[in-house]
Protein backbone atom coordinates (compact mmCIF):
# COMPACT_ATOMS: atom_id res chain seq x y z
CA UNK A 1 0.00 0.00 0.00
CA UNK A 2 1.31 3.41 -0.98
CA UNK A 3 1.52 5.55 2.15
CA UNK A 4 0.63 9.23 1.87
CA UNK A 5 3.12 11.84 2.99
CA UNK A 6 1.54 14.09 5.63
CA UNK A 7 2.25 17.79 6.05
CA UNK A 8 1.29 20.54 8.47
CA UNK A 9 -0.34 23.54 6.81
CA UNK A 10 -2.02 25.28 9.72
CA UNK A 11 -1.49 25.80 13.45
CA UNK A 12 -3.53 27.36 16.26
CA UNK A 13 -2.75 27.88 19.93
CA UNK A 14 -4.27 29.16 23.13
CA UNK A 15 -1.71 29.01 25.89
CA UNK A 16 -0.88 30.60 29.24
CA UNK A 17 0.85 33.28 27.14
CA UNK A 18 -2.46 34.15 25.44
CA UNK A 19 -4.37 33.49 22.25
CA UNK A 20 -2.62 32.66 19.00
CA UNK A 21 0.54 30.97 17.77
CA UNK A 22 2.29 34.33 17.58
CA UNK A 23 1.51 34.99 21.25
CA UNK A 24 2.88 31.54 22.15
CA UNK A 25 6.02 32.05 20.09
CA UNK A 26 6.70 35.56 21.39
CA UNK A 27 6.18 34.34 24.95
CA UNK A 28 8.56 31.43 24.49
CA UNK A 29 11.17 33.68 22.89
CA UNK A 30 10.85 36.25 25.70
CA UNK A 31 12.44 33.77 28.12
CA UNK A 32 9.83 34.82 30.67
CA UNK A 33 7.63 32.18 32.23
CA UNK A 34 3.86 32.21 31.80
CA UNK A 35 3.48 30.68 35.28
CA UNK A 36 2.18 32.69 38.20
CA UNK A 37 0.75 32.37 41.70
CA UNK A 38 -2.51 30.48 42.17
CA UNK A 39 -4.98 30.36 45.04
CA UNK A 40 -4.96 26.86 46.48
CA UNK A 41 -6.44 27.84 49.85
CA UNK A 42 -9.80 26.22 49.05
CA UNK A 43 -8.27 22.75 49.50
CA UNK A 44 -6.92 22.05 52.95
CA UNK A 45 -3.37 20.81 52.89
CA UNK A 46 -2.77 21.54 49.21
CA UNK A 47 0.62 23.14 48.87
CA UNK A 48 0.68 23.95 45.12
CA UNK A 49 1.24 27.68 44.76
CA UNK A 50 2.14 28.11 41.07
CA UNK A 51 0.14 27.39 37.90
CA UNK A 52 -0.44 28.59 34.37
CA UNK A 53 -3.84 29.94 33.41
CA UNK A 54 -4.88 31.14 29.95
CA UNK A 55 -5.61 34.88 30.02
CA UNK A 56 -9.27 35.73 29.26
CA UNK A 57 -10.38 35.10 25.67
CA UNK A 58 -13.47 36.37 23.87
CA UNK A 59 -15.58 33.21 24.08
CA UNK A 60 -18.53 35.04 22.53
CA UNK A 61 -16.83 34.77 19.16
CA UNK A 62 -18.35 31.28 19.34
CA UNK A 63 -22.13 31.36 18.98
CA UNK A 64 -24.11 30.30 22.02
CA UNK A 65 -25.55 27.33 20.12
CA UNK A 66 -22.07 25.80 20.19
CA UNK A 67 -20.67 27.46 23.31
CA UNK A 68 -23.39 26.18 25.66
CA UNK A 69 -21.86 22.68 25.64
CA UNK A 70 -18.27 23.92 25.94
CA UNK A 71 -16.14 24.15 29.04
CA UNK A 72 -12.99 26.31 28.81
CA UNK A 73 -10.94 23.52 27.23
CA UNK A 74 -13.34 23.30 24.28
CA UNK A 75 -13.58 27.08 23.94
CA UNK A 76 -9.80 27.32 23.80
CA UNK A 77 -9.61 24.40 21.37
CA UNK A 78 -12.27 25.91 19.12
CA UNK A 79 -10.44 29.24 18.88
CA UNK A 80 -7.19 27.38 18.17
CA UNK A 81 -8.88 25.23 15.50
CA UNK A 82 -10.26 28.31 13.76
CA UNK A 83 -6.77 29.83 13.75
CA UNK A 84 -5.32 26.63 12.27
CA UNK A 85 -7.99 26.53 9.55
CA UNK A 86 -7.38 30.15 8.70
CA UNK A 87 -3.63 29.67 8.39
CA UNK A 88 -4.23 26.62 6.23
CA UNK A 89 -6.42 28.71 3.96
CA UNK A 90 -9.53 26.62 4.61
CA UNK A 91 -12.64 28.78 4.50
CA UNK A 92 -14.89 27.33 7.19
CA UNK A 93 -17.93 27.87 5.01
CA UNK A 94 -16.42 25.39 2.55
CA UNK A 95 -16.03 22.52 5.01
CA UNK A 96 -18.53 19.88 3.87
CA UNK A 97 -20.80 20.14 6.91
CA UNK A 98 -21.12 23.87 6.37
CA UNK A 99 -21.14 23.82 2.59
CA UNK A 100 -24.84 23.68 1.85
CA UNK A 101 -25.52 25.89 -1.11
CA UNK A 102 -21.83 26.37 -1.83
CA UNK A 103 -19.89 25.19 -4.83
CA UNK A 104 -19.32 21.54 -3.88
CA UNK A 105 -16.11 21.49 -5.92
CA UNK A 106 -14.61 23.63 -3.17
CA UNK A 107 -16.01 21.62 -0.24
CA UNK A 108 -13.49 19.89 2.00
CA UNK A 109 -14.09 16.82 4.15
CA UNK A 110 -12.14 17.38 7.38
CA UNK A 111 -11.81 14.98 10.31
CA UNK A 112 -10.68 15.65 13.86
CA UNK A 113 -8.47 13.89 16.39
CA UNK A 114 -8.19 15.81 19.64
CA UNK A 115 -7.41 14.49 23.08
CA UNK A 116 -7.78 15.60 26.65
CA UNK A 117 -6.88 13.93 29.92
CA UNK A 118 -10.54 13.79 31.00
CA UNK A 119 -13.67 15.86 30.64
CA UNK A 120 -14.06 19.21 32.33
CA UNK A 121 -13.16 18.96 36.03
CA UNK A 122 -15.26 22.07 36.76
CA UNK A 123 -18.34 20.52 35.13
CA UNK A 124 -17.81 17.34 37.15
CA UNK A 125 -17.33 19.45 40.28
CA UNK A 126 -20.58 21.35 39.61
CA UNK A 127 -22.54 18.14 39.00
CA UNK A 128 -21.40 16.40 42.17
CA UNK A 129 -21.70 19.55 44.27
CA UNK A 130 -25.37 19.76 43.26
CA UNK A 131 -25.99 16.06 43.78
CA UNK A 132 -24.19 15.76 47.12
CA UNK A 133 -25.62 18.92 48.64
CA UNK A 134 -29.25 18.46 47.48
CA UNK A 135 -29.49 14.68 46.80
CA UNK A 136 -31.14 15.76 43.56
CA UNK A 137 -30.13 16.41 39.96
CA UNK A 138 -33.09 18.69 39.26
CA UNK A 139 -30.88 21.74 38.86
CA UNK A 140 -28.18 20.09 36.77
CA UNK A 141 -27.98 21.79 33.37
CA UNK A 142 -28.88 19.74 30.33
CA UNK A 143 -25.50 20.56 28.80
CA UNK A 144 -23.38 19.23 31.69
CA UNK A 145 -22.75 15.83 30.09
CA UNK A 146 -21.33 17.40 26.93
CA UNK A 147 -18.66 19.13 29.02
CA UNK A 148 -17.84 16.03 31.04
CA UNK A 149 -17.63 13.34 28.35
CA UNK A 150 -14.11 12.27 27.45
CA UNK A 151 -14.54 13.31 23.79
CA UNK A 152 -15.82 16.75 24.77
CA UNK A 153 -13.05 18.67 22.99
CA UNK A 154 -13.17 16.75 19.71
CA UNK A 155 -16.98 16.79 19.57
CA UNK A 156 -17.40 20.43 20.45
CA UNK A 157 -14.76 21.57 17.96
CA UNK A 158 -16.29 19.32 15.28
CA UNK A 159 -19.68 20.96 15.85
CA UNK A 160 -18.31 24.50 15.81
CA UNK A 161 -16.36 23.82 12.60
CA UNK A 162 -19.08 21.78 10.88
CA UNK A 163 -16.82 18.78 10.27
CA UNK A 164 -17.86 15.62 8.43
CA UNK A 165 -14.77 13.43 8.63
CA UNK A 166 -13.90 10.94 11.35
CA UNK A 167 -13.90 12.03 14.99
CA UNK A 168 -11.20 10.54 17.23
CA UNK A 169 -10.69 11.47 20.87
CA UNK A 170 -7.69 9.79 22.47
CA UNK A 171 -7.65 10.09 26.23
CA UNK A 172 -4.02 9.35 26.97
CA UNK A 173 -3.35 11.50 30.03
CA UNK A 174 -0.56 13.99 29.35
CA UNK A 175 0.21 12.32 26.01
CA UNK A 176 -3.31 13.05 24.74
CA UNK A 177 -2.26 15.93 22.50
CA UNK A 178 0.53 13.97 20.84
CA UNK A 179 -1.76 10.94 20.55
CA UNK A 180 -4.26 13.18 18.80
CA UNK A 181 -1.65 14.17 16.22
CA UNK A 182 -0.43 10.60 15.80
CA UNK A 183 -3.89 9.16 15.15
CA UNK A 184 -4.65 11.91 12.65
CA UNK A 185 -1.31 11.23 10.94
CA UNK A 186 -2.22 7.56 10.58
CA UNK A 187 -5.67 8.40 9.22
CA UNK A 188 -4.10 10.44 6.44
CA UNK A 189 -1.04 8.35 5.64
CA UNK A 190 -3.14 5.21 5.26
CA UNK A 191 -5.56 7.03 2.99
CA UNK A 192 -8.63 7.06 5.24
CA UNK A 193 -8.82 10.85 5.40
CA UNK A 194 -7.23 13.71 3.47
CA UNK A 195 -7.44 16.52 6.02
CA UNK A 196 -7.53 16.46 9.83
CA UNK A 197 -7.58 18.93 12.69
CA UNK A 198 -5.57 17.41 15.52
CA UNK A 199 -4.01 18.12 18.89
CA UNK A 200 -5.15 18.41 22.47
CA UNK A 201 -6.53 20.65 25.19
CA UNK A 202 -7.00 20.81 28.92
CA UNK A 203 -8.24 23.28 31.50
CA UNK A 204 -6.85 24.17 34.89
CA UNK A 205 -8.73 23.07 37.96
CA UNK A 206 -7.39 23.09 41.48
CA UNK A 207 -8.39 19.42 41.89
CA UNK A 208 -6.05 18.51 39.02
CA UNK A 209 -3.18 20.12 40.87
CA UNK A 210 -4.33 18.26 43.99
CA UNK A 211 -4.31 14.96 42.10
CA UNK A 212 -0.65 15.40 41.19
CA UNK A 213 0.05 16.53 44.72
CA UNK A 214 -1.40 13.30 46.13
CA UNK A 215 1.12 11.39 44.01
CA UNK A 216 3.98 13.59 45.23
CA UNK A 217 4.38 14.80 41.65
CA UNK A 218 3.37 18.48 42.10
CA UNK A 219 5.78 21.25 42.99
CA UNK A 220 5.33 23.07 46.29
CA UNK A 221 7.60 25.92 45.29
CA UNK A 222 6.21 29.41 45.79
CA UNK A 223 8.13 31.02 42.92
CA UNK A 224 7.73 30.09 39.28
CA UNK A 225 11.43 29.66 38.62
CA UNK A 226 11.59 26.92 41.25
CA UNK A 227 8.13 25.47 40.48
CA UNK A 228 8.99 24.23 37.01
CA UNK A 229 12.67 23.74 36.20
CA UNK A 230 13.06 20.58 34.11
CA UNK A 231 16.35 18.68 34.39
CA UNK A 232 17.55 21.03 37.16
CA UNK A 233 18.99 19.49 40.33
CA UNK A 234 16.45 21.46 42.39
CA UNK A 235 13.37 20.42 40.43
CA UNK A 236 10.57 19.24 42.68
CA UNK A 237 7.51 18.53 40.61
CA UNK A 238 4.92 19.72 38.12
CA UNK A 239 3.33 23.16 37.87
CA UNK A 240 -0.09 22.51 36.34
CA UNK A 241 -1.33 24.78 33.58
CA UNK A 242 -3.79 24.74 30.70
CA UNK A 243 -4.22 25.48 27.01
CA UNK A 244 -5.08 24.12 23.58
CA UNK A 245 -2.95 23.34 20.56
CA UNK A 246 -4.34 22.41 17.15
CA UNK A 247 -2.59 21.45 13.91
CA UNK A 248 -4.23 21.27 10.51
CA UNK A 249 -2.59 18.41 8.64
CA UNK A 250 -3.28 16.98 5.21
CA UNK A 251 -1.81 14.71 2.59
CA UNK A 252 1.03 16.20 0.60
CA UNK A 253 -1.01 15.70 -2.57
CA UNK A 254 -3.86 17.73 -1.07
CA UNK A 255 -1.55 20.54 0.05
CA UNK A 256 0.07 20.73 -3.38
CA UNK A 257 -3.26 20.67 -5.16
CA UNK A 258 -4.52 23.55 -3.02
CA UNK A 259 -1.28 25.48 -3.27
CA UNK A 260 -1.06 25.54 0.54
CA UNK A 261 2.04 26.77 2.37
CA UNK A 262 3.69 23.75 3.98
CA UNK A 263 5.03 24.46 7.46
CA UNK A 264 6.61 21.05 8.18
CA UNK A 265 6.19 17.36 7.51
CA UNK A 266 5.27 14.65 10.00
CA UNK A 267 7.53 11.79 9.00
CA UNK A 268 6.77 9.22 11.67
CA UNK A 269 5.90 8.36 15.23
CA UNK A 270 5.81 5.51 17.69
CA UNK A 271 3.73 4.64 20.70
CA UNK A 272 4.37 1.93 23.24
CA UNK A 273 3.38 0.96 26.75
CA UNK A 274 5.26 0.37 29.93
CA UNK A 275 3.37 -2.20 31.97
CA UNK A 276 5.97 -2.10 34.72
CA UNK A 277 4.17 0.63 36.64
CA UNK A 278 1.04 2.72 36.18
CA UNK A 279 2.65 5.65 37.96
CA UNK A 280 6.42 5.45 37.58
CA UNK A 281 8.30 6.34 34.39
CA UNK A 282 10.24 3.67 32.55
CA UNK A 283 13.43 4.82 30.82
CA UNK A 284 13.87 1.65 28.79
CA UNK A 285 10.41 1.95 27.24
CA UNK A 286 10.96 5.65 26.52
CA UNK A 287 14.18 4.82 24.68
CA UNK A 288 12.41 2.11 22.68
CA UNK A 289 9.63 4.55 21.81
CA UNK A 290 12.07 7.11 20.35
CA UNK A 291 13.96 4.37 18.49
CA UNK A 292 10.74 3.04 16.94
CA UNK A 293 9.72 6.57 15.94
CA UNK A 294 13.03 7.06 14.09
CA UNK A 295 12.54 3.74 12.33
CA UNK A 296 8.98 4.68 11.35
CA UNK A 297 10.19 8.01 9.98
CA UNK A 298 13.19 6.45 8.18
CA UNK A 299 15.41 9.00 9.94
CA UNK A 300 18.85 8.10 11.31
CA UNK A 301 19.95 9.03 14.84
CA UNK A 302 22.59 11.36 13.47
CA UNK A 303 20.01 13.27 11.47
CA UNK A 304 18.03 14.38 14.55
CA UNK A 305 19.04 17.98 15.32
CA UNK A 306 16.86 18.61 18.35
CA UNK A 307 14.75 16.78 20.94
CA UNK A 308 11.83 18.53 22.62
CA UNK A 309 11.52 16.55 25.84
CA UNK A 310 8.34 15.84 27.75
CA UNK A 311 10.33 16.59 30.95
CA UNK A 312 7.76 17.96 33.39
CA UNK A 313 10.16 18.84 36.21
CA UNK A 314 9.46 15.74 38.29
CA UNK A 315 12.55 14.09 39.75
CA UNK A 316 11.71 10.62 38.41
CA UNK A 317 10.30 11.59 34.99
CA UNK A 318 13.14 13.86 33.90
CA UNK A 319 15.74 11.32 35.05
CA UNK A 320 14.07 8.52 33.11
CA UNK A 321 13.70 10.57 29.94
CA UNK A 322 17.21 12.03 30.14
CA UNK A 323 18.74 8.58 30.45
CA UNK A 324 16.58 7.31 27.59
CA UNK A 325 17.86 10.13 25.37
CA UNK A 326 21.50 9.49 26.30
CA UNK A 327 20.97 5.76 25.90
CA UNK A 328 19.70 6.16 22.34
CA UNK A 329 21.73 9.09 21.05
CA UNK A 330 24.85 9.03 23.24
CA UNK A 331 26.36 11.59 25.59
CA UNK A 332 25.89 15.25 24.61
CA UNK A 333 24.91 14.18 21.12
CA UNK A 334 21.68 16.10 20.43
CA UNK A 335 20.41 19.44 21.75
CA UNK A 336 17.62 18.86 24.27
CA UNK A 337 15.17 21.19 25.94
CA UNK A 338 11.79 21.13 27.66
CA UNK A 339 9.28 23.98 27.46
CA UNK A 340 7.64 23.22 30.81
CA UNK A 341 9.64 26.01 32.49
CA UNK A 342 7.93 28.48 30.14
CA UNK A 343 4.46 26.96 30.04
CA UNK A 344 4.18 24.66 33.03
CA UNK A 345 2.52 21.35 32.26
CA UNK A 346 -0.45 21.98 29.97
CA UNK A 347 -1.44 18.30 30.36
CA UNK A 348 -3.49 17.13 27.36
CA UNK A 349 -2.41 20.18 25.38
CA UNK A 350 1.34 19.89 25.86
CA UNK A 351 2.06 17.47 23.01
CA UNK A 352 0.31 19.78 20.56
CA UNK A 353 1.46 23.16 21.91
CA UNK A 354 5.06 21.97 22.10
CA UNK A 355 4.85 20.44 18.59
CA UNK A 356 3.73 23.86 17.37
CA UNK A 357 6.76 25.35 19.11
CA UNK A 358 8.97 22.78 17.36
CA UNK A 359 7.56 23.77 13.96
CA UNK A 360 8.24 27.41 14.80
CA UNK A 361 11.81 26.53 15.84
CA UNK A 362 12.32 24.72 12.53
CA UNK A 363 10.88 27.65 10.61
CA UNK A 364 12.99 30.25 12.42
CA UNK A 365 16.14 28.08 12.77
CA UNK A 366 16.19 28.70 16.51
CA UNK A 367 16.35 26.27 19.41
CA UNK A 368 14.55 27.35 22.55
CA UNK A 369 16.11 26.61 25.93
CA UNK A 370 14.81 24.93 29.07
CA UNK A 371 13.78 27.94 31.12
CA UNK A 372 14.90 27.85 34.78
CA UNK A 373 17.54 25.18 34.13
CA UNK A 374 20.56 26.42 36.05
CA UNK A 375 22.25 23.35 37.51
CA UNK A 376 21.64 20.25 35.38
CA UNK A 377 21.07 17.15 37.44
CA UNK A 378 23.68 14.55 36.56
CA UNK A 379 21.21 11.76 37.33
CA UNK A 380 19.37 12.81 34.14
CA UNK A 381 22.29 11.66 32.00
CA UNK A 382 24.95 13.54 30.12
CA UNK A 383 22.79 15.64 27.82
CA UNK A 384 23.43 18.58 25.53
CA UNK A 385 21.15 20.98 27.36
CA UNK A 386 20.04 24.20 25.73
CA UNK A 387 20.08 26.95 28.37
CA UNK A 388 19.69 29.99 26.12
CA UNK A 389 18.17 30.59 22.71
CA UNK A 390 20.49 29.29 19.99
CA UNK A 391 20.49 29.75 16.24
CA UNK A 392 20.42 26.30 14.66
CA UNK A 393 18.99 24.74 11.54
CA UNK A 394 16.73 21.82 12.37
CA UNK A 395 16.12 19.26 9.64
CA UNK A 396 14.49 16.67 11.90
CA UNK A 397 13.39 16.80 15.53
CA UNK A 398 11.67 14.54 18.02
CA UNK A 399 8.78 15.59 20.24
CA UNK A 400 8.17 13.31 23.21
CA UNK A 401 5.12 12.84 25.44
CA UNK A 402 5.51 10.24 28.17
CA UNK A 403 2.41 10.04 30.35
CA UNK A 404 1.26 8.38 33.52
CA UNK A 405 -0.55 5.14 32.91
CA UNK A 406 2.44 3.87 30.91
CA UNK A 407 1.41 5.68 27.67
CA UNK A 408 4.37 6.84 25.59
CA UNK A 409 4.50 8.71 22.27
CA UNK A 410 7.39 10.09 20.21
CA UNK A 411 6.74 12.10 17.04
CA UNK A 412 9.26 12.97 14.32
CA UNK A 413 8.83 16.38 12.67
CA UNK A 414 10.87 17.26 9.60
CA UNK A 415 11.50 20.18 7.28
CA UNK A 416 9.47 19.63 4.15
CA UNK A 417 11.52 18.80 1.07
CA UNK A 418 9.86 17.93 -2.23
CA UNK B 1 -46.15 40.32 42.59
CA UNK B 2 -47.88 41.94 39.61
CA UNK B 3 -48.19 40.40 36.15
CA UNK B 4 -45.80 43.09 34.87
CA UNK B 5 -43.25 42.12 37.50
CA UNK B 6 -43.60 38.46 36.49
CA UNK B 7 -42.96 39.30 32.83
CA UNK B 8 -39.93 41.41 33.78
CA UNK B 9 -38.38 38.65 35.90
CA UNK B 10 -39.00 35.97 33.25
CA UNK B 11 -37.58 38.15 30.48
CA UNK B 12 -34.46 39.05 32.46
CA UNK B 13 -33.82 35.42 33.41
CA UNK B 14 -34.19 34.16 29.85
CA UNK B 15 -32.26 37.03 28.28
CA UNK B 16 -29.36 36.38 30.62
CA UNK B 17 -29.32 32.60 30.21
CA UNK B 18 -29.93 32.40 26.48
CA UNK B 19 -28.35 35.70 25.40
CA UNK B 20 -31.60 36.96 23.90
CA UNK B 21 -32.29 40.52 22.77
CA UNK B 22 -34.83 42.46 24.85
CA UNK B 23 -36.85 43.50 21.79
CA UNK B 24 -37.43 39.82 20.91
CA UNK B 25 -39.04 39.08 24.27
CA UNK B 26 -42.66 39.72 23.37
CA UNK B 27 -45.58 37.82 24.95
CA UNK B 28 -46.43 36.22 21.59
CA UNK B 29 -42.82 35.12 20.94
CA UNK B 30 -42.77 31.36 20.31
CA UNK B 31 -40.14 29.74 22.52
CA UNK B 32 -38.79 27.37 19.86
CA UNK B 33 -39.62 29.11 16.58
CA UNK B 34 -38.97 32.75 17.52
CA UNK B 35 -36.48 32.52 20.39
CA UNK B 36 -34.67 29.48 18.97
CA UNK B 37 -34.64 27.39 22.13
CA UNK B 38 -34.37 23.63 21.60
CA UNK B 39 -35.14 20.68 23.89
CA UNK B 40 -31.86 21.08 25.85
CA UNK B 41 -32.53 24.79 26.34
CA UNK B 42 -36.03 24.13 27.59
CA UNK B 43 -34.65 21.90 30.37
CA UNK B 44 -32.41 24.80 31.41
CA UNK B 45 -35.23 27.31 30.95
CA UNK B 46 -37.19 25.54 33.68
CA UNK B 47 -34.13 25.63 35.98
CA UNK B 48 -33.55 29.37 35.54
CA UNK B 49 -37.24 30.21 36.01
CA UNK B 50 -37.45 28.05 39.14
CA UNK B 51 -34.37 29.85 40.46
CA UNK B 52 -35.72 33.30 39.54
CA UNK B 53 -38.97 32.70 41.44
CA UNK B 54 -37.51 30.45 44.15
CA UNK B 55 -39.87 27.52 43.63
CA UNK B 56 -39.97 23.98 42.25
CA UNK B 57 -42.35 23.20 39.44
CA UNK B 58 -44.88 20.86 41.09
CA UNK B 59 -45.62 18.89 37.93
CA UNK B 60 -43.63 18.75 34.66
CA UNK B 61 -46.92 18.10 32.85
CA UNK B 62 -47.64 21.81 33.35
CA UNK B 63 -45.08 22.46 30.59
CA UNK B 64 -47.14 20.63 27.97
CA UNK B 65 -49.09 23.75 27.02
CA UNK B 66 -46.20 26.19 27.20
CA UNK B 67 -45.40 27.47 23.69
CA UNK B 68 -44.93 31.22 24.00
CA UNK B 69 -43.44 33.65 26.50
CA UNK B 70 -47.00 34.68 27.35
CA UNK B 71 -47.73 31.07 28.30
CA UNK B 72 -44.85 31.21 30.78
CA UNK B 73 -46.11 34.46 32.29
CA UNK B 74 -49.57 32.85 32.66
CA UNK B 75 -48.17 29.72 34.29
CA UNK B 76 -46.23 31.76 36.83
CA UNK B 77 -49.28 33.94 37.55
CA UNK B 78 -51.38 30.82 38.16
CA UNK B 79 -48.77 29.40 40.51
CA UNK B 80 -48.71 32.75 42.30
CA UNK B 81 -52.49 32.71 42.65
CA UNK B 82 -52.52 29.20 44.18
CA UNK B 83 -49.66 30.09 46.53
CA UNK B 84 -46.88 27.94 44.99
CA UNK B 85 -44.94 31.11 44.29
CA UNK B 86 -44.66 33.81 46.90
CA UNK B 87 -46.87 36.82 46.25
Amino acid sequence: MQKQRVVITGMGAVSPYGQGVESLWQGLCSSKTALHSIDSSQIQGLACAIGGMVPPVNAKLISRDFRRTMSPMSIHACLAAWEALEQAGIDRTYIVGNAQGKDTEKAYRVGISMGTTLGSPQALHDFFYEYITTKSVDSVRSTAFFKVMSHTVASNVAMACGLKGRLLAPSAACASGLAGIALAFDAIRYGKETMMLCGGADEFHILTAATFDRMNAASHATEARQASCPFDAKRNGIAVSEGAGVLFIESLDSAKKRGATILAEITGYASNTSARSIAHPDSETMQACMAEALEDAHVQHDDINYINAHATSTPAGDTAEGNAIEGLFGAKAVPVSSLKGHLGHTLGACGALESIACVQMMKESLVLPTLHLENPDNTCGNLLYIQEIQAKYIQHCIKNAFAMGGIYYSLVLSQYKD
Amino acid sequence: MTNEEIAKIVNEALADEFELEAEDLRPDAHIRDDLGLDSLDIVDMVIVIEKAFAFKLPDRALLANIHTLGDIYGLIANLRDVGTISK
